[in-house]
């Protein structure tokens, strides 16, 4: 009995870890948007949006993956879930640093590669959050 | 090949390949016609910033025939220099700049710069050194005129001192002989001071006294603060010395540090940095003459007629007017300084031009950092370079120097403003 309720209560991020998986998508989002209209309208303004927003998301994704290591950790199956939504979050941070360094790139030669790299970063930190908000201790059936 | 001595930042082996560039490849990257490879730029900017140390009983190397000394120390932040006609030295110190940080990578790239530059304060103002017995030995150091704005062009012109700081350029009355100056200065005209990314306001003067010429370097490495910033930027500026009315006299020459009319022809001549992040030997900083009207390529091309993918919406009408510079000085060498030389100088180093190179950042293998003398035949450059001051870099990839201003003083010396040890450094010729 007292098992399972630890099961329960471990099951779903707390409210910081949440706060700062979720908080990764608008800030990955955002700096698509913002690619987008760059790519539109050549207003360097929106890069300057795009790399500080990515700056943001790199912080909020990287310390998500400091409480996803945790949670493997102390996970009782350390395979399935747990152990994707890692690496779902560990690859979106380092697809997201590389995204940085493209964005530290002056004017036009940020493009288009920051843009691509943006649509992935941003469709990765999704995946993962929907996973790690999801369920996170048990193998999926469960 | 000296990659592990020097301290590289911000380097992964990951993005970052091997050490480049062998010395004999080099003469082909300098002279009127130099080659060019294709434009690269990895996920990070080469950076090597060489760590500063102190000259102790060192000095600069200097050619046979020639002799050095420090004639002034402790000043703060030494750019350019001007040799009054009595003899006596100006020394404009000071350092500008209010450009804001719009990308993280702003500010780790402005602290990682920052390392291999003084720490002192900017001196805003101009200093007067004096030799009165002619001994070689400037015994007076002291004040001429105290709070400016980072000046930095200097000319003169019968008893009128002008002087340009990084937002105007002003005028001092001048009688031979001063220490100080007698009082406030006149301001002429305002400069473009707006953000100010390159801040340097190169000055000099027409020889009919009509005219002052001032530098204005852009707003940007390659328009990443937008094209707005770029109004009134990376030009020459012709003013006239008693209204102040101004016009651009060339145009497309993104930072234009120095600036000197040719001896007898009355010519202006500039050396212009380059643009940055293209590779190690894109884009070669330039020295040219400079035609009235002409536009120069920045920032829509380099070098004529190679365009520059960075820069959105692009102009193929400006790419194809752009005039080819005169003589490449080599990439990244950063020339601050330039003057023309004397018969005075000796035989091999009468007809052609100083050039006082601060040295580089955008490379693995260091460039610049030095002095060099680019002989002239028949009022253009011709031949190679010649190295006139080196020795700014020790052997274990450390910096001791970095020259700005050039100025050749007419009894046979050079005078070389050096802004990272704070000293004036002078180069007289013995024999």
């Amino acid at each position: 009995m007292t098992a399972t309720t630890q099961r329960t209560y471990r099951r779903r991020p707390g409210p910081l870890h949440a706060t700062l998986l979720a908080g990764t998508v608008p800030l990955f989002l955002g700096a698509l948007l913002s690619d987008i209209a760059y790519y539109r309208s050549y207003q360097i303004q929106w890069s300057n949006f795009s790399s500080w927003l990515i700056a943001g998301g790199l912080v909020f994704c990287g310390l998500a993956v400091l409480f996803a290591l945790a949670n493997l950790i102390r996970a009782t199956r350390k395979n399935g879930r747990p152990l994707l939504y890692l690496l779902l979050l560990l690859a979106t941070w380092v697809l997201g640093f590389i995204n940085a360094l493209e964005h530290a790139k002056d004017a036009w030669a940020i493009m288009p590669a920051s843009l691509v790299l943006s649509v992935i970063v941003t469709l990765l930190a999704c995946v993962a959050t929907w996973i790690g908000l999801t369920n996170l201790r048990s193998g999926g059936a469960a | 090949m000296k990659c592990s001595n020097a301290v590289t930042v911000l380097s992964m082996a990951l993005f970052l390949s091997a050490c480049g560039n062998d010395d004999q490849n080099d003469a082909q990257l300098l002279g009127p016609s130099p080659s060019f490879p294709e434009p690269e730029r990895g996920l990070l900017p080469s950076m090597k910033i060489a760590e500063p140390t102190p000259w102790g009983d060192q000095l600069p190397t200097v050619p046979q025939g020639f002799t050095v000394t420090a004639i002034a120390t402790d000043l703060k932040i030494p750019r350019q220099t001007l040799v009054l006609p009595n003899g006596d030295i100006l020394v404009a110190e000071g350092r500008g700049g209010n450009a804001a940080k719009l990308k993280p990578k702003d500010v780790i790239a402005g602290y990682i710069k920052a390392k291999g530059n003084t720490s002192v304060e900017s001196g805003n103002r101009l200093t007067l050194l004096r030799d009165a017995d002619g001994d070689g030995a400037y015994e007076t150091q002291t004040v001429f005129a105290d709070n400016l704005n980072a000046p930095y062009g200097l000319a003169l012109f019968e008893g009128n001192l002008y002087v340009a700081n990084q937002d105007a350029l002003v005028r001092f009355d001048y009688q031979e002989g001063q220490t100080e100056a007698s009082g406030q200065p006149t301001k002429i005209t305002d400069l473009p001071s707006a953000i100010n990314h390159h801040w340097t306001k190169a000055l000099t003067i027409s020889p009919d006294g009509r005219f002052l010429y001032v530098g204005i370097g852009s707003n940007s490495n390659i328009t990443e603060r937008g094209m707005e910033a770029e109004v009134d930027r990376a030009l020459v500026w012709q003013i006239d010395a008693v209204t102040g009315a101004h016009k651009p006299y060339a145009t497309g020459l993104r930072n234009p540090t120095a600036l000197a009319i040719q001896p007898g022809s009355g010519q202006l001549w500039a050396v212009v940095n380059e643009r940055d992040e293209l590779g190690e030997d894109l884009v070669p900083d330039y020295l040219t003459s400079v035609r009235e009207g002409g536009f120069y390529g920045w920032p829509y091309s380099y070098w004529g007629q190679n365009e520059d993918p960075r820069v959105r919406p692009q102009d193929p009408d400006k790419v194809a007017a752009a005039i080819v510079p005169d003589y490449s000085l080599g990439s990244h060498v950063a020339a601050l300084g330039l003057d023309f030389s004397t018969e005075a100088m000796g035989a091999q180093f009468a007809d052609g031009v100083f050039v006082g190179e601060h040295g580089s950042w955008n490379r693995k293998d260091p460039s610049g950092y030095k002095v060099i003398f680019v002989p002239f035949s028949n009022g253009r450059p011709a031949g190679q370079p010649i190295d006139f001051v080196t020795g700014f870099r020790t052997e274990d990839g450390k910096t001791r120097g970095r020259p700005v201003g050039v100025t050749v003083d007419p009894r046979g010396a050079l005078i070389v403003a050096d802004d990272l040890a704070n000293t004036v450094w002078r180069i007289t010729r013995t024999q």
